[in-house]
């Protein structure tokens, strides 16, 4: 009797990449729920244009490149990457803003780089660096926490908004982020960084109505970190992701900017502020634990998370851009293979 | 320099002692599975219709057949013999017919014939034993020695290296380490051993305790077989000598050099063996054969195999005889192919094993087991996806290698930077690929990897002498010509010269003949022949 062949070893873990990437969008549910409860449904939009987009894309890149389309799509890595882009962007940005975004996302950083796995950067952040750069107003359109409370806009008006350019009653996203005070201040970061520019000090700002504390706490916005502290928590716990890169990037913001708050107390923003404004929280859960594009020896990954935390908060306050997680990500993405040669666990027998 | 890092037997005796044991980076913790195969005792099964014995089923060289078609054997006789040191004999399992000497599947994951004994039982089992060493603490070592050859004692823990030159180090041993750790998923023969036979595992060891003269002696057991700790506990009540050790259950464990590392905290140096820093180890299994040879004069004939898996009806460990086909023993344990979408035996354990090719295939030395999975035990993989660099096989080497650089290199052939990456320093253990969610087959590269390096140094040695055979023949063809035209200058010159000398003779000859018709000229002018002028 001829048996068949294989490979040792014979047994294997069943979780395949696949599982471990619809865990970390599950993961995501908390912290897009809590956007869609203060932001409206445009999150929910974006998110559902760029999966679209990046299925689309990747699907047709793959059967361009002949490459076994179903099978790469079941990875789900374009599902997560569109998921990522899709939470970053401005809930109420024009449809094409995304559908750009996420196609450069999928075609140019992972596709043109040799598909999943051979990306030297992190797609999500580096299309939003792209957005950023290229369409620098349409990707300031969040509107104010307290503005989505007092009026009431729907799905519809955000679909109309976001396809249209105006909502139901004819109001464009201009007119709604001026806000009942006259002055756009749509997120912590642009209220504090233009409070700063405007002579005023750091505490001065913090009494802006979208902060409801003098330590940096903002109704909404560090909510929403919260939500995703809790869902990357649930990622640790899992081990879909390791303790090193959010806790070190983590520990990277509360150092930088502890140093910087004690260098020029009334000029850059409290610890708290800095981690629970803009996309720390969700940075260090959601994006800095992508494998493929970060250190993967332990000593290079808690470098690699404390340097995204280091330029994140210096290019917040000494940079052209209110929030830096994208910028910082990227710039460290091109450090990776540097970091990785350095960092070379010692094999067993090797005295060092 | 080794020196540095010799162990002091007494200090780790007083740490395990103490409770205090030592962790390897990395491990994995799949299912157990023992429970399968290990609740009933070690089955002594009718013998095969025909075996198929190798003639080489250790590391080193085989050695000579010295039997002939037709032969009738005794049971424990010698079928090869060798005075190479490297060498080891195996022995008819039982009494009977040599019936061919041929090519035969091997027990290889190749599955590459090799030449192999078949043997026919003539069902009298008649042993041909050797003389009884009962008395073997008034035998010189050496004689003990030659024993433990002579009866083919090879490590039955898996790597298959000569007892008989591991048993006589150059350098002091500390620590003679016992390994029952059997950290494999499924397989529980050294379990069934231990607990079966912990008083003659008793006696293998005091013989080489005599052998090898360890200052402390550490028998050591995953804490998954309490029975087995027990029962070599009681075996070793009364010794003072020997520290009975469990290990938390973690694969690689019983690796070699994890289960020092675990003991000792110490690492065997990656250019070094166990004894440079003054460990041995042995399997149990090891030590029941040594006592076997030496006590009761038997060659090393049969061994435990655990035969389990779910397409097996009754999973149990056999006391097999070496060469026994797989399909006596599949038939042992009511194999049912049905329960598997392809037909698949994996000789050893899910991590390390490899699967027969067919089921002509014998059991050697060191199989310790046969794992039949159904269909869902253990899947086939579909092809591998890409490597997302998660680093989740790093965190898995027991090595503390980085498998995703080594595979990228290793894919990409290019080995210079695998070998960088301490390519060779992976011991093969399967955690990385066991964790990886991209379910490649890590090892299988490393492994092509490793076997292409050899190759390519092999060949590099090749071109190495070919190209110093070319050089010398080389240089030496120069010699002769430069010999050769110095021999023809110097005649040439030679020749030249008698030339050159015959030449001055003519001319000589010419100007004697011009001087002497200027002469003969002169002398006419100056005797005119009349007187009239005057």
């Amino acid at each position: 009797m001829q048996f068949s062949l294989s490979s040792s070893p014979h047994n294997r873990v069943r979780r395949d990449t696949g599982q471990v990437m619809r865990m970390v969008c599950y993961a995501c549910i908390p912290g897009v729920l809590a956007q869609t409860w203060f932001f409206g449904w445009g999150t929910i939009i974006q998110i559902t244009l760029a999966m679209l987009t990046a299925v689309v894309t990747e699907a047709t890149i793959l059967e361009l490149r002949k490459k076994n389309v179903s099978r790469g799509i079941r990875d789900y890595s374009a599902v997560l990457t569109a998921l990522l882009l899709g939470i970053c962007l401005p809930p109420l940005a024009p449809w094409w803003l995304v559908v750009i975004g996420t196609f450069f996302s999928i075609a140019i950083v992972k596709q043109l780089y040799g598909g999943l796995g051979f990306n030297m950067f992190n797609p999500a952040m580096t299309g939003y660096v792209v957005l950023l750069i290229s369409f620098p107003i349409s990707m300031s359109a969040w509107l104010p926490v307290q503005t989505m409370a007092q009026t009431s806009f729907g799905l519809f008006d955000a679909l109309s908004l976001i396809f249209t350019g105006f909502t139901q009653t004819g109001y464009n996203l201009a007119q709604l982020q001026l806000g009942i005070d006259g002055i756009t201040q749509a997120t912590p970061l642009d209220a504090v960084r233009t409070g700063l520019l405007s002579g005023m000090t750091y505490s001065e700002t913090l009494s802006a109505t979208i902060f409801s504390s003098d330590w940096g706490w903002s109704y909404g916005w560090s909510n929403v970190a919260l939500a995703y502290l809790f869902g990357g928590l649930v990622l640790l716990q899992q081990r879909i992701i390791n303790w090193q890169m959010p806790f070190s990037m983590l520990l990277g913001v509360i150092l930088t900017a502890g140093f910087l708050s004690m260098l020029a107390p009334d000029q850059t923003g409290s610890i708290i502020y800095h981690l629970f404004s803009g996309a720390v929280m969700f940075g260090a859960f959601f994006i800095v634990t992508d494998p493929v594009s970060g250190s993967t020896t332990d000593k290079g990954r808690i470098i690699f998370g404390l340097l995204i935390g280091f330029w994140t908060v210096i290019i917040r306050t000494y940079g052209g851009y209110p929030d830096a997680v994208a910028f910082a990500v990227v710039i460290m993405n091109i450090a990776v293979p540097l970091i990785d040669y350095y960092t070379q666990p010692r094999v067993y027998g090797h005295k060092s | 320099m080794v020196n540095k890092y010799m162990i002091d037997a007494e200090h780790v005796v007083a740490q395990l002692n103490q409770g205090r044991l030592f962790d390897f980076s990395g491990g994995v913790h799949p299912p157990q599975q023992k429970s399968l195969s290990n609740t009933t005792p070690i089955n002594t099964i009718q013998e095969p219709p025909v075996l198929y014995i190798p003639i080489k089923q250790h590391i080193g060289t085989q050695g000579n057949i010295c039997v002939v078609v037709g032969q009738h054997v005794a049971k424990g006789e010698a079928l090869t013999q060798s005075s190479n040191p490297f060498s080891v004999p195996v022995h008819a399992s039982t009494s009977g017919i040599i019936k061919a000497i041929t090519q035969h599947p091997s027990a290889h994951p190749s599955g590459i014939p090799e030449m192999t004994i078949t043997l026919e039982p003539d069902g009298q089992a008649q042993w041909q034993l050797m003389p009884l060493l009962t008395d073997y603490t008034k035998v010189e070592q050496v004689v003990l020695l030659e024993r433990i050859c002579q009866a083919g004692i090879t490590g039955l823990g898996g790597a298959g290296f000569p007892t008989h030159l591991k048993s006589n180090p150059q350098k002091p041993v500390e620590c003679l380490i016992i390994n029952g750790v059997e950290c494999e998923p499924y397989i529980s023969s050294d379990d069934r051993i231990m607990r079966e036979h912990a008083w003659q595992i008793k006696q293998g060891i005091d013989i080489l305790r005599h052998i090898v003269k360890p200052k402390q002696i550490i028998i050591a057991v995953e804490d998954n077989k309490p029975q087995a700790l027990d029962a070599l506990k009681t075996a070793c009540l009364e010794d003072n000598g020997i520290t009975i050790t469990s290990v938390p259950t973690k694969y690689p464990s019983g690796g070699e050099k994890q289960l020092i590392q675990i003991l000792t905290g110490e690492e065997v140096p990656h250019d070094g063996l166990p004894i440079d820093i003054g460990c041995l180890m042995y399997n149990v299994g090891t030590c029941f054969a040594i006592a076997d040879a030496v006590l009761h004069g038997k060659a090393l004939v049969q061994r435990v195999v655990t035969l389990t898996g779910q397409a097996l009806a009754q999973p149990q460990n056999v006391w097999a005889l070496l060469g026994t086909p797989i399909s006596h023993l599949l038939d042992i344990a009511h194999y049912d192919p049905s329960k598997q979408l392809v037909k698949k035996v994996i000789m050893g354990g899910p991590m390390m094993g490899f699967t027969a090719v067919n089921d002509t295939v014998p059991v050697v030395k060191i199989t310790n087991c046969l794992l039949v999975p159904d269909k869902q035990e253990l899947p086939d993989i579909e092809d591998e996806r890409a490597c997302i660099r998660c680093g989740l096989c790093a965190e898995a080497c027991p090595a503390g290698l980085l498998p995703q650089q080594l595979f990228w290199h290793s894919k990409a052939k290019e080995y210079d930077k695998a070998q960088a990456y301490n390519l060779d320093a992976c011991i093969e253990c399967g955690a990385c690929a066991y964790v990886c969610p991209s379910e490649i087959p890590l090892v299988h590269y490393y492994r092509k990897a490793k076997t292409d390096i050899k190759h390519i140094a092999l060949e590099k040695e090749k071109s190495e002498k070919a190209r110093e055979r070319f050089e010398t023949r080389q240089a030496r063809l120069l010699a002769d010509k430069q010999a050769r035209e110095e021999k023809h200058r110097l005649a040439a010159e030679a020749r030249k010269k008698t030339m050159d000398n015959k030449g001055n003779d003519a001319k000589d000859k010419i100007a004697a003949a011009l001087a002497r018709a200027k002469a003969k000229r002169a002398a006419a002018q100056n005797n005119p022949p009349t007187d009239s002028d005057k």
